[in-house]
């Protein structure tokens, strides 16, 4: 059994992880925080510059062809660096899909871009409160245009294209939704920015009006390939998920390390002692299940459902519940807004809801659980 | 990243698969893939018997203590063979529970301190089940605080004269051997004043009573011993260095790698597939859906993780610290898990008459029984201390009795 990143796989983890520590210090996550630009674009240029960008983009459309593997060890440095770049919207979503589902020339046209940092996608699939189903679908999609509006978009107002959920019938069945690829630049769709839990990332509205738009893959296969597109989405969120809440965790253990109250390290005490234990536990079950995740996704295992479903759920909780926590440990200085133990509550918090919320996979893992059972 | 066995595992595998194949109790093995948390029965013969012969078996034909060295009773297998063989043995491997603390904990410290002619003599038996050892540690005075033990062994000549009580020992009433860690020194501080030996559990002064646990049943003993006579020669390391000999003990305690914890999940999981709840599965309720996603992926996260450290093995590494948390999510889980089952049920699930309960009162014996998993091996408390301490780096805790004789450290907490 050879359960574990290779040797390769860590040299490219701890060049990612230098790299984020010069490019992508908290004060560079800060500076988005505070700012308007979105994101921030001397580091997207840097990422596409190292080849991070294209990492599981096959060669002979601008990548490195290295793999998903790669990428999850990517993914997990961009967590703990909170780096505040459309890199899950663009990279585990867009691409993807493009990958998945894309015709030879929407690969052609998108995925170079992608790689050289030089087009950012996005998915749009959101029509306010609710998780992923087709009958929340209400976008239409009629003689090659789209109308409707999507909320929220992860980083759709920095968007330069993206991968749009609409209803080509009328049933509300899965058959009657289809993917459509949409250059936002094009005009027909406006963008509006959304004030959000975690400012470090964009979230938009985007309203389409009599918007062009070409499909991508079947248009009766919408709904199947998207959800193939969250399975493997959500492998790559939740390796970014446990590197959040391992920075999180290393955050509190040295915060209870260096302060001391009534004479001693608090780290000496066993209230503060058994919520880094617990944190370090959650950590560890995620990054074990996140593992498993990364094994199914790069090998297209039939197991790619429940992983992918396993490693979303596990990380959610154990980001949730280290940055909680690491508040906690810091007492009143956690919650200033000086402190960066902030920035991990927000970004976990969002990442939580993103891709569809806890229950929503809760539900899917035991659907297919089930499913695997009965069979 | 891959799940494969190298060739020569692969080999190992092929030869233990084939072996047990022809060789285990199949007629028991129904029952003991069924048997849960509290509940192991075997209709028509008793568990010590079939274990013994189990045992006897395998270490008949080289695979008992796979990673013992082979004359000392076992195989010489690497760390990794082990783990092949213990997912091969799958639910008979259950019958091994008996001899956990003997080749888990025992032998190791007999294997680290014991004069050669000794292990020669003592270790083939144990490894073969012949003979079954227990651990003398927990006292009255001293369970989590295992230094603060007070059972006094006194120097007579060639021999030591040990008075005083131990507690929650394993498997005492069937056991033939013992370890044993007592106080030497009552007059130095109390991690410096401790002795372990090993003993014959048939000694005259020894006296083992069952201790009856609150879910009614007897698996632990408490065992007093007044004036029991121990030949020096039985001392394991030097006198006054017993409780490094104890960490050599609870070192291995912790290295059952690969053994799969209980965690209920999958009981619970068939359970609710086919449990009905006003006319509907009970798995197709969201209500119950959140509820199992959490445990699935808590024990997916076990299983994992175990994959994690058995990768190192198969690497020729040390395992990392992650193994250290099964023991400290499965516990708290399993009676979790417990108390959900029978939640699902309703006022029927306080029956527990396995005739009358829901799926033979699987839920119930594992609820009665699930105190005790947070407790035995290390609290939950002391499991989050070893973490938080040796994983996490942090201080240890102020001890004010550090310093301090032994025989000066207070022994009541009011009056």
């Amino acid at each position: 059994m050879n359960f574990e990143f290779s040797d390769d796989q860590k040299q490219l983890r701890d060049q990612a992880r230098r790299f984020l520590a010069e490019k992508c210090p908290p004060k560079a996550v800060r500076a988005v925080l505070e700012g308007s630009a979105g994101y921030d674009k001397a580091l997207w240029s840097g990422l596409a510059e190292m080849g991070f960008l294209g990492v599981a983009i096959p060669e002979e459309f601008g990548g490195t062809g290295a793999g998903h593997l790669e990428l999850c060890v990517i993914a997990e440095e961009m967590g703990r660096a909170l780096a505040p770049v459309p890199f899950s919207s663009t990279v585990y979503l867009a691409a993807e899909a493009l990958m998945l589902a894309g015709s030879d020339a929407q690969k052609q046209k998108w995925l170079p871009k992608i790689a050289s940092g030089d087009a950012i996608g996005t998915l749009a699939l959101f029509e306010g409160p609710g998780n992923p189903s087709p009958q929340a679908i209400k976008v239409a999609a009629a003689n090659g245009v789209l109308n409707g509006v999507k909320k929220p978009v992860a980083d759709g107002a920095i968007a330069d294209f993206a991968i749009v959920a609409a209803r080509n019938g009328s049933g509300g069945r899965e058959t009657d939704i289809a993917l459509y690829l949409v250059d936002l630049k094009a005009g027909g769709v406006e963008a509006k920015t959304l004030t959000n839990l975690d400012p470090s990332r964009n979230q938009a509205e985007l309203t389409f009006k009599d918007c062009k738009a070409e499909p991508l893959g079947a248009t009766n296969e919408g709904w199947s390939i998207l959800s193939r597109v969250l399975d493997r989405a959500a492998v790559l969120m939740a390796f970014e998920q446990v590197g959040g809440a391992d920075r999180a965790l290393e955050m509190g253990r040295d915060y209870a390390l260096d302060r001391i109250a009534f004479g001693r390290q608090i780290g000496s005490f066993q209230a503060i002692k058994h919520i880094l234990a617990d944190m370090y536990v959650a950590a560890t079950l995620a990054r074990s299940n996140c593992y498993y995740g990364a094994w199914a996704l790069s090998t297209n295992a039939g197991e790619l459902p429940e992983a992918a479903a396993t490693a979303r759920i596990s990380a959610t909780q154990a980001f949730q519940h280290c940055s909680k926590q690491n508040i906690q440990v810091h007492g009143g200085m956690g919650f200033t807004w000086e402190f960066d133990c902030h920035l991990y509550y927000r970004r976990s918090n969002a990442l939580a809801l993103s891709l569809g919320s806890l229950s929503y996979w809760e539900d899917q893992l035991i659907e297919r659980m089930r499913k695997k059972n009965a069979a | 990243m891959n799940f494969d066995d190298t060739p020569q595992e692969a080999a190992f595998r092929a030869e233990a698969r084939a072996w047990i194949a022809a060789n285990a109790p199949k007629q028991y093995e129904d029952e003991l893939a069924k048997a849960s948390l509290g509940r192991l029965v075997l209709t028509g013969a008793s568990v010590l018997d079939v274990a013994k012969a189990w045992q006897k078996k395998k270490a008949d034909a080289g695979w008992a203590c796979l990673h013992w060295p082979k004359e000392y009773g076992g195989r010489g297998s690497s760390p990794i063979e082990r783990v092949i063989w213990q997912q091969e043995e799958g639910a008979f491997g259950k019958l091994s529970r008996m001899f956990i603390i003997g080749h888990g904990m025992c032998g190791p410290t007999m294997m680290a301190y014991a004069s050669e002619e000794h292990k020669r003599n003592y270790l083939p038996p144990l490894a073969s089940g012949e003979k079954v050892w227990c651990q003398l540690f927990s006292e009255p005075a001293g369970g989590s605080d295992v230094a603060g033990l007070r059972t006094r062994a006194e120097r007579d000549g060639d021999d030591w004269v040990i008075n005083g009580q131990k507690i929650w020992t394993s498997g005492a009433h069937y056991s033939d051997y013992g370890i044993l860690i007592t106080r030497t020194d009552p007059t130095v501080p109390k991690h410096k004043g401790l002795t372990m030996f090993f003993l014959d559990m048939k000694s005259p002064g020894v006296e083992i009573k069952p201790i009856k646990q609150a879910n009614g049943q007897s698996e632990f003993n408490e065992v007093y011993f007044t004036n029991v006579r121990i030949p020096d020669s039985q001392r394991l390391g030097a006198v006054g260095d017993g409780w490094n000999v104890s960490l050599t003990t609870l070192m291995n305690e912790r290295m059952s790698i690969g053994a799969s914890v209980a965690t209920g999940f999958p009981e619970l999981f068939d359970y609710c597939n086919d449990l009905v709840i006003d006319g509907a599965p009970a798995i197709d309720d969201r209500a119950v859906r959140a509820k199992l996603a959490n445990w699935a992926v808590k024990a997916s996260g076990l299983k994992y993780t175990a994959f994690r450290s058995i990768s190192a093995l198969s690497r020729g590494e040390r395992p990392g610290p992650e193994n250290s948390i099964g023991k400290l999510v499965a516990g708290s889980m399993i009676q979790e898990v417990a108390t959900y089952a029978l939640d699902l049920q309703g006022a029927a699930g306080v029956v527990s008459d396995p005739a009358q309960a829901e799926v033979a009162g699987k839920f119930q014996a594992m609820l009665l029984r699930s105190p005790a998993t947070r407790v035995e091996g290390g609290t939950d408390e002391i499991l989050r201390n070893i973490i938080a301490e040796r994983v996490l780096g942090l201080p240890g805790d102020i001890r004010v009795d550090k310093d301090v004789p032994f025989n000066k450290i207070p022994t009541k907490g009011r009056g």
